[in-house]
């Protein structure tokens, strides 16, 4: 309890658009902003065929719902600030990048070479060294799900370097 | 009669009983393992079921909630770690009890109190489904309308932390429902050109995403914590002594958890707080909680328990889940072809009382389970992370592409992964968001339907009494946290 009241007066003392609070809203309602936005693109029904309110009134309200909510939360955070998140450790940057390494890997090359590299360099990353179970998780395992899904769901995996070998 | 022989049903099919078998073991490894839990472990199952008829389907689902409820209190005894979230309020008294070298002692107790909260919230979903679905019959699109809105306000009520927050997490929900084509016009909305979006978001990708992938990345900002583990000699049966301090515990629990529970709010997670502070308020020896009071242990375990069968009235009595795990069991209903509701207790009772009688089947295999296996289930913890969660990785992904067999939904999937953790970190609960996700379908298209009946004028939505009173628990419900917290102030004052 201490330490986070602490943590609430460390936030107090950064100037206001360094504060998460200031900064979360600020994403939010840029976002809501820029959807709604989109929401004057969306196709008009003729009054003619209309039956009730139109498809981007709902999401429009939505939008709007979301952004005064959103002042209300930082509203109130100048009140009561929120207490400062510790700052983000090396590894979760390098498993976020692991995802941008499969999206392009598996966009690229293969989905099941994808899965793989994931496995190794996250477990790696993690801590792992010893080369049995990288080979564990990076190829044993993915070989089995790879299979099991392939045999028992009938699912067929997209084509690449790998898959496409399996397949012929 | 009648019903009582369909709920034991799954005894006399040898193919049920294997599949509530798995469903409970698998249940119990998905709630020992921190991160994991019956939400993403359902979700990720979700795509095997499609290989099983709809009954064996669902009853591996609800076995897997049931079982995975109660397993989360093995690793808030012995590493002072939830499982599950619903674990939480069991750390309190379990570990301190564990570190006095009672930890079979407290399993002993949460293992039963789980399994008496189970089948005590089984009772009410077999009394009260039936009442509430028959209800369901005078409902019509603004009540359903009016009944949706009910659902979301509740997340802000009872909903774990900001109120306002719950709520932008559900309007977000809606609004990933709103994606695709429109259900009424055809018109394309937030598809920005691309195909795949047409059909809509999915709910597996969302939620295998904001669960699964957001708990992965949570865990990378956790790769030097160390756990404390309490070994584990044998699980002990609570002694006479202490029965007798916790059987009113057990049963007022047992009847919190079933009423929060049938709530659309967090389920278990709310039900084992107010369980264990309930506890806490009617114990003799209040000054022993949070030292290792049995008490305490009971309050939280038979509560959360107990809300598994109370979220299953309004998920099967009338669509709407009660939690995120039966927003899954939901979607494994809907996949099945079941749409849930008051026609299918009147067409479907076999297939109904079934899942009543799984769940009670699943409850008292987990009690046997937990007893004789708590020790093997402990040893699963000791997987490391970094071995771990690589495989959960690989198995998510293939889980999300199967459904659809689309690329798309795994990258959406890793969206919601990113987008959930960094809703975790600033306070923003990831539940109401399913819960939005899954009624937002409901929401908007009761609302223009609702609109076309009464040809635009809102105001007719006051002139049906049962939307009235659904319109009337919500203001309620929005307005419970500002007095709840105004309450806290003026205590706060006085101290």
């Amino acid at each position: 309890m201490k330490n986070v009241q602490k943590q609430k007066r460390a936030n107090k003392s950064l100037p206001f658009f360094f504060r998460d609070e200031f900064k979360v809203s600020l994403v939010i309602i840029l976002i809501s902003l820029a959807l709604l936005i989109t929401t004057f693109t969306f196709d008009i029904v003729p009054p003619i065929l209309n039956r009730g309110i139109q498809p981007a009134t709902f999401p429009k309200a939505l939008l709007v719902l979301i952004i005064i909510m959103t002042l209300l939360i930082y509203y109130l955070a100048t009140k009561n600030p929120w207490k400062v998140e510790k700052k983000l450790p090396r590894s979760f940057f390098l498993t976020l990048l692991s995802f941008v390494i499969f999206v392009v890997v598996s966009k690229t090359l293969d989905f099941f070479l994808a899965i793989s590299a994931l496995s190794i360099f996250v477990s790696y990353c993690w801590g792992e060294k010893r080369l049995f179970y990288l080979l564990l998780v990076g190829i044993i395992f993915p070989i089995i799900v790879f299979i099991f899904f392939e045999t028992i769901l009938g699912l067929r995996f997209p084509p690449g370097i790998i898959t496409n070998i399996y397949y012929s | 009669m009648d019903n009582l022989l369909l709920m034991l049903a799954p005894l006399f099919s040898s193919k049920l009983l294997l599949v509530l078998f798995f469903g409970t073991l698998f249940g119990l490894i998905l709630g020992v393992l921190p991160g994991l839990g019956p939400t993403t472990g359902g979700a990720l199952i979700l795509p095997f079921t499609m290989t099983l008829d709809p009954l064996s389907a669902i009853v591996l689902l609800t076995s897997i909630y049931c079982a995975g409820t109660y397993g989360g209190a093995i690793t808030a005894v012995l590493i002072n770690t939830p499982g599950t979230p619903a674990a939480a309020a069991t750390c309190l008294d379990g570990y301190p009890l564990a570190q006095k070298g009672e930890a079979g002692r407290a399993l002993g107790m949460a293992t039963v109190s789980s399994t008496v909260g189970g089948i005590f919230s089984v009772v009410i979903l077999v009394f009260f489904a039936p009442i509430l679905a028959q209800l369901a019959y005078e409902f019509g699109q603004p009540e359903y309308f009016a009944l949706a809105i009910f659902g979301l306000t509740m997340l802000a009520s009872i909903g774990e932390g900001s109120p306002i927050k719950n709520l932008i997490a559900g309007a977000f929900g809606i609004l990933i429902s709103t994606v695709g084509k429109d259900f009424m016009t055809s018109i394309d909305r937030f598809t920005f050109g691309i195909n795949e979006l047409t059909e809509g978001i999915g709910f597996i990708p969302v939620v295998v995403g904001l669960f699964a992938m957001s708990e992965m990345l949570t865990q990378s900002t956790l790769i030097n914590q160390i756990f404390n583990r309490i070994a584990l000699k044998a699980i002990k049966l609570p002694s006479k002594d202490d029965y007798k301090k916790t059987w009113k515990t057990i049963l007022r629990s047992s009847g919190i958890g079933s009423f929060i529970g049938v709530l659309p709010a967090e389920g278990g997670t709310v039900a084992s707080l107010i369980g264990y502070s309930e506890a806490k308020r009617f114990s003799k020896n209040p000054e022993e909680f949070g030292k290792g009071s049995i008490e305490g242990i009971a309050g939280a375990e038979a509560a959360n328990n107990a809300a598994t069968g109370g979220a299953m009235v309004p998920t099967l009595a009338l669509g709407i889940p009660g939690s995120a795990t039966t927003a899954v069991i939901l979607t494994g209903l809907i996949i099945h072809g079941v749409r849930p509701g008051p026609d299918l207790f009147r067409e479907q009772p076999d297939f109904l009382y079934g899942i009543f009688g799984a769940m009670l089947i699943a409850n008292i295999l987990f009690f046997i389970f937990g007893f004789f296996g708590a020790k093997i289930f402990a040893r699963i913890t000791l997987v490391p992370n970094k071995i771990l969660w690589p495989m959960i990785f690989a198995v998510s992904v293939c889980g999300t592409y199967s459904l659809n067999q689309s690329i798309i939904d795994v990258w959406i999937m890793l969206f919601f992964g990113v987008l959930g953790f960094f809703m975790r970190r600033y306070g923003f609960s990831v539940v109401p968001v399913i819960i939005g996700l899954i009624l937002g379908e409901l929401v908007e298209g009761t609302l223009r339907q609702s609109l076309v009946i009464f040809d635009g004028n809102w105001l007719m939505f006051f002139t049906r009494p049962i939307a009235l009173t659904f319109f009337i628990l919500s203001l309620i419900a929005l307005a419970f946290p500002l007095i709840r917290s105004r309450k806290f102030k003026k205590k706060n004052d006085k101290v």
